[in-house]
């Protein structure tokens, strides 16, 4: 039989704040020893950009770099 | 409060740790990010990647009826199997695979409430163990198309006003100021919405815990935009997974009758040469 090993999320936070004009969820959690952090558009509420590290400092370092790439890419137009 | 037309269609995340080891229910997760299942897991779910396993990887389409026969066998799911669905965005993938599982005729299929994000931010065990099932063989009723509106009814209802039509975007996708989710590829060549169609976002019908609003607040919400029961309705997003959401909502807790998921959506629409485009 195998082992199963099961583990808590632990210092789960998700907080909304602007990048680049876009206004932005980051919700990260410890699993283990990593940090699991993903970044989405509040508005529709898609996840856009995730990351893994060992401190939740470089994690969502990592996402919000990713984030800004890909919102750079998101175009305007006028209506 | 009014109940569910549905009752016991989405179930707690108390149920489902309670249930989740039993031998007639199986779990599974479906996220837009496919790798959130490899980060950790409610023990025992499966999990189901929506871009490879719950469509037509040749053309456009829906998973074909074989396919999903042999994914829920794969699964450990038989046609009395109670299938527990959840996931993250508040159970957009989820939806998807509910409203595609309802197409193919599976009886008992729920939604856990509040989805990836309720159950993450309550604590609950993660497992990254990848669970086998002992095959079970599985027979698919044949497509039940009603439940799925396309581009000629969708045209026809938008040109007789046969149909309210709901556009579930967000309101910068809704008005053409973008043409996807922030962040996420553009996959259309124009932007706005179908004519006479009314904005009324999927996260409108979600709590901040990522649970579903109350039935009577829902009602509410959708009779201030004119969507009543009384009249066909036609839910449309980007790629229709969002719409199968909101599907969700107005079938399966509000009761709606005649409630069709547009899974063409704005890709199709946006794309199609000479199609009338209304902005903002």
């Amino acid at each position: 039989m195998r082992a199963v090993i099961e583990m808590k999320p632990e210092e789960y936070s998700r907080r909304q704040q602007e990048l680049d004009g876009w206004a932005i969820t980051i919700e990260t959690y410890r699993l283990g020893d990593t940090y699991h952090c993903t970044i989405a558009s509040v508005d529709p509420g898609a996840r856009f950009a995730r990351a893994d590290s060992a401190t939740r400092e470089d994690a969502e370092a990592r996402a919000l770099e990713k984030a800004a790439r890909y919102l750079a890419q998101t175009r305007k137009f006028e209506v | 409060m009014s109940p569910q037309a549905a009752p016991g269609v989405l179930v707690t995340t108390d149920w489902v740790a309670q249930h989740a080891a039993d031998p007639d229910v199986r779990l599974v997760e479906v996220d837009v990010d496919t790798t959130s299942y490899d980060q950790g897991h409610v023990p025992g779910a499966a999990g189901w990647n929506w871009s490879s396993q719950l469509c037509d990887t040749l053309v456009r389409d829906i998973v074909p009826k074989a396919t999903l026969e042999q994914l829920l066998g794969r699964t450990g799911v038989d046609n009395k199997t109670t299938v527990v669905l959840y996931g993250d965005n508040n159970n957009w993938f989820a939806a998807w695979a509910f409203w595609q599982l309802k197409i193919y005729g599976h009886g008992d299929v729920r939604i856990m409430d509040g989805g990836r994000k309720k159950w993450l931010a309550e604590g609950r065990d993660l497992s990254t163990d990848k669970p086998s099932f002992p095959a079970k063989s599985y027979k698919a009723s044949d497509p039940d198309q009603s439940l799925r509106a396309f581009l000629p009814e969708v045209q026809a209802a938008m040109k007789n006003k046969s149909a309210s039509m709901v556009d579930v975007r967000g309101p910068q996708e809704f008005t053409g100021e973008i043409l996807a989710p922030p962040g996420l590829p553009e996959t259309c060549q124009r932007g706005g919405h179908i004519p006479g169609a009314k904005n009324i976002p999927w996260g409108k019908n979600c709590n901040d815990d990522g649970t579903f609003k109350s039935t009577d607040d829902l009602r509410a919400m959708y009779a201030a935009q004119g969507i009543t029961a009384d009249k066909p309705v036609i839910a449309y997003c980007r790629i229709g997974e969002r719409s199968s959401l909101t599907w969700f909502v107005m079938k399966h807790l509000l009761g709606f009758k005649d409630v069709k998921n547009y899974d063409g959506s704005w890709t199709e629409w946006g794309n199609l040469v000479g199609a009338p485009v209304e902005k903002p």
